[in-house]
This record gives C-alpha cells, structure tokens and sequence, in this order.
C-alpha cells in the first residue's frame, strides 16, 4: 500500500444488539478488516437521528455506515424499519441536493454476522476509495 | 357528498355580506368565537384576532391578500394543551388548514369543539408589499379582487402563492367558494362534512344549481394548471440553483442564523428545537478543536447542518406556505429549497402533507416489504 493512498474516515453508528456485537465477533474470532471505521455503540439503528449523520458529514467524514438488525430481528421489535425510512429521507435530500448520498450506508448485521460486518467494512472503505475524500474539507463556510 | 348553498352578495359588497354571514354563525349559536383575520386599525396590515364577542367584530378581512402568519401555529397554540371547550369557528386559507391537518397528526393541535371554515385562496402578497399599497390609498382588497376577476395573475403575489397548487380548501367543515364565481352578486357556500351540512341547514341557504358549481370547478382545474406549471418551473430553477455543495453554500452565505425560518414554520413542530437546547452549548476548547483541524471555520457555527437537519425533519410535510422565506431577512429562497426536497420525499410515500387526518405520518410507521434499495 502506497503511503499517500487516501484513507478514508467512516464514522459508523452501530445498534449495540445486533451490528455492535457483530464488530466485536469479529475481533474475537479475529477477521481482519480495514481501520478506517470508527464505530459510535447506539441503542438502536432507529435512535440514529439524521443529525448525527449529517453532522458527521459536514464534520468531514467521508462515509457513514448505520448498522441495525435484520428486518424482523429489531431489539425493540420496530426500530430498524423506522431507519430504515429516516435513512431513505436523508438519502433522499442529499440526492436532491446534490451531495452523494452514497456516502450513506444502511446495513443489517446480526450479532452472529463477524465476517459480514469484516466484508461490509472493507467493501465501504474500497468504494470511498475510489469515490475520494469528502469534498466538504475543502470548505471552511459550512 | 358535498352539499352546496348559495350565499346572495348584498349590494355588490362581499366584504360586508360575509360580515353578516359571521354575524349568523353566532346567532345560530353554531359557534362561541371566531378566529379571523381583521384590519388592524392602521389599515396596513390584517391580522388574525380570536372574537368572542359579535358585536366587537370590527373590520373582519378574512379575504386581504396578506397572511401574516400561518395560523395553524395559532390553532396549535390555542388548543395544544388542552382542546377547547367551546365552539370555535376558525377562518383559514388552504395551506393553513393543511398545516393543521399535520399539527393534528403529530399531536401538536386538536380538532375538538372546532368548526373549520376554508377559504378559496388566490394567492398573498409579502406584508410589506400589502402594507405598501394599503398605504398608497386605494383598499388592497377591493384592487385585487378586481384583478382576479378580470382573470389576470398577479406577478406581486408571494412565489409560494404564485405556484401553490392547492387554492381550495379540503377537509374543512365548510368552504367559502369564490373560485369561478362573480362575486359582486353571490358566492358558493360548501359543506363537506355532516357538520358543515348541519350548519348549512342553520344558515338556511338556498341549494346552489349545478352549473354554479361546475362553474366553480372549471375555474378550480385552470388555476392548479397555471400554478402546477409555474411550480414544476420553480422547482426546476431551484434544483439548478441548489444543486451541488459549492452551489448550496452560496445560497446559504447570507443565513445570519437567526432560526426565524423555523420560528415561523407551522410545522416545525418540537416544542424545544434541538439548535436551541444545550447540546450546541460548548466550550471554548471545542471551537477551538474545530478551528484547529480546518484552521477556520464559519462562525456562528452549523448553519448547513440546522438547514438540512430541518429538511430532515420537516420536508415530509412541509405543506410549502412559505412562510419561512417571508421570515428570512436575507431573502435566502428557503421556501423553494424546502418544497424542492420535500416533494422528492413526499413522493417516496405517495404523503400529500394534509390530504388526510387517518393518513399515518410517513414517519410513524413503516411497512415490512418496502425500500429494500436503501436497507
């Protein structure tokens, strides 16, 4: 890996029941993914309001992973579903305005699922890769 | 189905015909109080004003071009804590009444002991603009109703107005209906609900002829064409304005963060606004973090971040009265911007903000098998 390679700075907000463990198995069972998420323990993926996410955005993070439990496997039975239609507002908006919306992913990730949370990090750190930095570094006037 | 009843304009003076109308509701005993704009004695601005008394019911307008505020804020206010015990007819222009309409839904206003009175809306002009001709001499009122019968537009109404998609009222008991009629001689006066047919029954009107209503309706299809045209240009100038983040800073350089935007939003509806609570308190250190890894940063702080942060919140039912464009003292053209969005996400749910009162918040629920593109 070239020294100047761009890394990438993932901010991920992770449901504690579900895509929180799934970091933890895969520290345990010791699968190897890239650093470049910092993961944020939330109580669920539906606590997750869009706030933070812009707010990390604007903070020059260049992607934002919100992790929560499968359909139907939600803690408090309903909260993923209720991200699920928050995110696809967010994206929404940022779409409309013209600001990459795919630097917003939502993916369900059970406790048992180490490797898939492992692949989904390094999938999202390739594919920021080649998107780039977060232009909003470049601004001052946010 | 509607019932419609025929309301004879006295002496070519609709002002004073819907006087004697208001004066009824009262004697009927159909309501306890009114809320209606009036005149203000100054004669530059009309403003909302609850009556309880008929006889003090001066100068009602309910007809001026001018709206200063949404009045559902004022029906929320009025009934958020606890709904009213008496009857209260509440005079309102359609974006009002589907503000209302949301307020209701997020538990932010009550309906109870309510009668919803709509009115057919051609548009507003800014305060400032009415204030401007009120001062010049000759009643704005009369000029403009002149204009709309002469079937002009008028290219000084607010842009909201100008490409507002929704001049007729829904779901209000009873609907004031200009549209399509010669209003020097009567008006159309429609009940859409069982309430609205009960009080139609009081006021003992004579039944409308279908040819007045289907008058009105035709009137009704050309306007939402002419507006709906004007919209979709709207909303394609503000995509092309907005689009991209060098292209939304500089629509936002000139926010000062005044938060005026969301004070008078109907439907901004938090009762304290996270921008205003202690979160965004912090020390010194911290703005100096920030200013550390950028080297400077914009002060005061997060103005994208509250701007689309409220898109989040409140684009879904943004009913686009544009009264934040009207609050904004920098003439940033939020309105558009909010509307732009908000007809995006309000796509994604088929939700028209205040169609419906058993229409669930799009937020509120959920489906199990839905938007599996984005999780």
């Amino acid at each position: 890996m070239a020294d100047n390679e761009f890394e990438p700075n993932i901010v991920g907000f992770l449901c504690n029941w579900c895509t929180y463990t799934a970091a933890d198995l895969a520290g345990t069972t010791r699968v190897q993914y890239p650093t470049n998420l910092r993961p944020i323990r939330t109580m669920c993926s539906g606590s997750v309001d869009p706030v933070y996410v812009i707010r990390a955005l604007l903070s020059g993070a260049d992607g934002v992973l919100v992790g929560g439990c499968h359909p139907g496997d939600c803690h408090y039975v309903s909260g993923n579903y209720k991200a699920r239609r928050r995110i696809t507002i967010l994206k929404s908006i940022l779409n409309t305005l013209g600001l990459e919306d795919e630097r917003v992913w939502l993916r369900w990730i059970s406790a048992a699922e180490g490797r898939k949370f492992a692949e989904t990090v390094r999938k999202f750190t390739e594919e920021l890769k080649k998107q780039g930095a977060n232009p909003v570094k470049e601004y001052w006037s946010t | 189905m509607a019932r419609n009843g025929i309301l004879e304009v006295e002496d070519g003076n609709l002002l004073n015909t819907l006087n004697m109308l208001w004066g009824k509701l009262f004697e009927k005993k159909v309501i306890d109080a009114l809320l209606i704009p009036q005149e203000l004695p100054s004669g530059i601005s009309v403003v909302q004003t609850l009556v309880r008394r008929p006889e003090s019911l001066k100068d009602p307008n309910p007809l001026a071009p001018v709206l200063p505020v949404n009045s559902a804020r004022i029906v929320s206010q009025m009934t958020k804590v606890a709904p009213s015990q008496r009857r209260v007819g509440i005079v309102l222009r359609p974006c009002e009444l589907r503000a209302l309409i949301e307020l209701v839904k997020l538990k932010q206003a009550s309906l109870e002991n309510l009668v919803l009175i709509g009115i057919d809306c051609f548009g507003t002009y800014s305060i400032d603009h009415y204030g401007k001709l009120a001062q010049e001499g000759s009643p704005p009122t009369e000029d403009f109703l002149k204009g709309v019968k002469e079937g002009s537009e008028d290219s000084s109404l607010r842009e909201a107005c100008q490409s507002c998609e929704h001049p007729i009222p829904i779901n209000a008991d009873l609907i004031i209906g200009l549209m399509g009629m010669d209003f020097e001689k009567s008006i159309l006066i429609q009940a859409s609900t069982p309430e609205g047919e009960a009080i139609l029954e009081a006021l003992e009107l004579k039944d409308s002829n279908e040819t007045e209503v289907a008058k009105r309706e035709k009137a009704i299809s050309q306007l939402i064409a002419q507006r709906t045209k004007k919209r979709d240009e709207l909303l394609e100038q503000t995509k092309r304005d907005v689009f991209g983040l060098e292209n939304l800073l500089k629509l936002f350089a000139p926010c000062i963060n005044c938060h005026n935007c969301k004070t008078v939003c109907p439907l901004c509806y938090c009762k304290e606004c996270f921008f205003d609570s202690p979160t965004f308190e912090m020390e010194a250190e911290k703005y100096l973090g920030w200013a550390e890894k950028r080297g400077t940063i914009r002060m005061p702080t997060d103005t994208l971040l509250f701007h689309l942060t409220r898109m989040n919140h409140m684009a879904i039912s943004c009913v686009g009265c544009g009264m934040c464009q009207e609050a904004c003292p920098n003439d940033i053209p939020v309105s558009n911007i909010f509307r732009l969005v908000g007809s995006r996400v309000q796509k994604i749910f088929d939700y028209v903000p205040g169609r419906s009162l058993e229409e669930e918040l799009p937020l509120a629920t959920f489906k199990e098998d839905e938007l599996q593109e984005v999780g």
